[in-house]
């Protein structure tokens, strides 16, 4: 059986990898330079030219990219190729106000689904195997980049997207899938449906899983491993960088082989941006080394974790990550849906409520939950239980509207929220991922 | 007309009755009739009072609540007594929100406490009818 996609290159010698990966920098810094002017003064700014970037030892000295920048310069502001060359646009789940939206050239998106397809290889996946993909497609990079990946290693693609866990089952039963692709949230949530429809888990022909968009726990994966009967995969990325496959688990899974002919990783300080010594916890930063469309240079994803450079058994010479350990900002993901706690705040003052919340996050279920406690107000008080329990209804749907994802709303009496030291609590995340 | 009722936001949960009961039990308020609504996470409890000043202030701003002006007609506590009135205001196609209704001191006495959306002429129509209404006077509030 083939063990890897791309041999020569996943299981290059490191010296190769660090050859492979000065060359595409040094081109990359002259295409950002000449075309995405945004960072050319960001570069102008620290005094540097293309000239200053020499090998990837020399990467320290760019600027950072967060998504504030994403934001600032939406949506055309770090395009790096003209959009006629652009065949394709996604876009981040739920964020505050506008959307982050990414670029990609035919180019991009080749590299991209090798990235997905070197994944399901690393997950047993040959051009015998039935490939279900139920992440969701569209926007979201999830569906596009697993169906991309399994066409690349010639499986027959299942393009389920997500949802309609009834006909979910029928497929994955009649057609005999045997990788399926997904959050891991919701490959539980197949799992128990086949269980209430009396199927064992060695009644279906599955036989992995590559499953990510979202934090999930080892206990997790012993979970869906054993309703699935399958062994299951974790895939990493972000649509910043392209979406899933800038990292994926090999057999050993003992951490993430990160595409390092693609994607130059480091871990800094989130605070000082210094860049941490090896197996340090920090803040995951990536570059894009040939990325066209959207060439993203020491970009930050607030996802904590750590880099190791051991060598791993499977053969890969690809440096690892640990899963993430949390993240360096306020985000949460529900759902795979990121929330920033300062929209919350947003909704309930358009919607004429004091933003006085908490977010409570727990797992029923293998399902986030996802309760938002709210003081009422004198405003929205009324002696009349429907009226109150109208605008716990308006309040919901702006909340869905707004995060694309809807919270259970709770109207708690005035000054009831607990304050720790007259700062108020926001969020009580009882998940337990990290 | 019309009298006075306090409606107070209460969690639904232990304890949140009786705190709010105590405070007004402490102040020598007397509840001459109460109801409850509930939902899942909080509830609205109702209250007419014997001293509807005194029971604002000691709820101060440590409840949320609010005055509503409700209707209370003035009945016999006997079978039928209350279809004359749900009779003249049906007619008239006046919408209950809800009510609650308690029994008198006197031989055969009951109120009934209706929440409208117009009192005034709630009041007037029940009046026109022969139905007695009452004061916050009336009930010595």
């Amino acid at each position: 059986m083939k063990r890897y996609y791309q041999p020569e290159i996943e299981t290059a010698p490191r010296e190769k990898i660090l050859e492979i990966q000065n060359e595409k920098l040094v081109k990359q810094i002259h295409h950002v330079w000449d075309n995405v002017p945004y960072y050319r003064h960001l570069m102008e700014e620290k005094g540097l030219t293309p000239d200053d970037i020499k090998t990837v030892d020399d990467i320290h000295k760019l600027p950072f990219l967060s998504k504030a920048d994403l934001r600032d310069t939406y949506p055309y502001g770090l395009l790096g190729t003209d959009l006629k060359d652009c065949v394709r646009i996604h876009s981040t789940s739920g964020t505050t106000g506008k959307r982050v939206v990414a670029f990609y050239t035919q180019h991009d998106i080749d590299l991209w689904e090798d990235c997905c397809a070197r994944a399901i290889v690393a997950a047993g996946g040959t051009e015998e195997d039935v490939v279900q993909v139920c992440y969701g497609y569209g926007l979201f990079t999830g569906g596009s980049g697993l169906h991309g990946g399994s066409h690349k290693v010639g499986c027959l693609t299942l393009p389920m997207s997500s949802g309609n866990t009834e006909r979910q089952i029928q497929f994955m039963m009649d057609l005999e899938s045997t990788i399926i692709c997904c959050t891991p949230s919701y490959a539980a949530y197949i799992g128990e449906s086949l269980k209430e429809q009396g199927f064992k888990p060695e009644d279906n022909k599955l036989k992995a899983g590559i499953f990510g968009a979202e934090p999930w726990t080892e206990e997790m994966r012993h979970e869906i491993e054993k309703s699935l009967g399958i062994k299951a995969y974790d895939i990493y990325g972000l649509t910043e960088t392209s979406g899933p496959g800038v990292a994926f688990e090999c057999e050993e899974q003992k951490g993430m082989h990160i595409n390092e002919d693609h994607f130059y990783a480091e871990i800094i300080d989130p605070d000082t941006g210094e860049v941490l010594p090896e197996g340090s916890v920090g803040e995951l930063v990536f570059t894009a080394l040939d990325k066209e469309a959207f060439p993203l240079l020491r970009y930050r994803t607030r996802d904590l974790c750590v880099l190791n450079r051991t060598p791993c058994s499977c053969g890969r010479t690809h440096v690892r990550m640990a899963k993430p350990m949390g993240r360096s900002d306020d985000m949460l993901i529900i759902r795979g849906v990121n929330v920033f706690p300062s929209q919350i705040e947003t909704v309930l003052l358009n919607e004429g409520y004091t933003p006085n919340y908490q977010i409570v996050l727990d797992r029923e279920r293998n399902t986030d939950t996802f309760d938002v406690y709210v003081e009422v107000s004198p405003d929205q008080f009324s002696d009349l239980m429907g009226q109150i329990q109208k605008m716990e209804k308006g309040l919901e749907s702006a909340m869905r509207t707004m995060l694309g994802i809807g919270p259970k709303i709770h109207l708690v009496a005035p000054k009831t929220i607990t304050r720790s030291e007259g700062k108020a609590v926001r969020v009580i995340d009882k998940r337990k991922l990290h | 007309m019309a009298i006075t009722q306090l409606s107070v936001f209460l969690m639904n949960q232990p304890g949140a009755l009786i705190e709010a009961i105590q405070a007004l039990s402490d102040a020598g308020i007397n509840i001459r009739a109460m109801s409850i609504a509930e939902a899942n996470d909080f509830g609205i409890l109702r209250i007419i009072v014997s001293d509807t000043d005194t029971a604002c202030k000691v709820l101060g701003d440590k409840y949320l609540f609010s005055k509503t002006e409700v209707v209370a007609a003035l009945m016999s506590d006997r079978s039928g007594a209350l279809y004359p009135i749900l009779t003249a205001l049906n007619e008239a196609n006046i919408n209950i929100e809800y009510m609650y209704a308690f029994t008198g001191s006197g031989p055969e006495e009951a109120y009934v406490v209706i929440r409208v959306n117009d009192v005034k002429t709630a009041e007037e129509l029940l009046n026109a009818n022969g139905i007695r209404t009452l004061s916050d006077e009336s009930l010595k509030i």
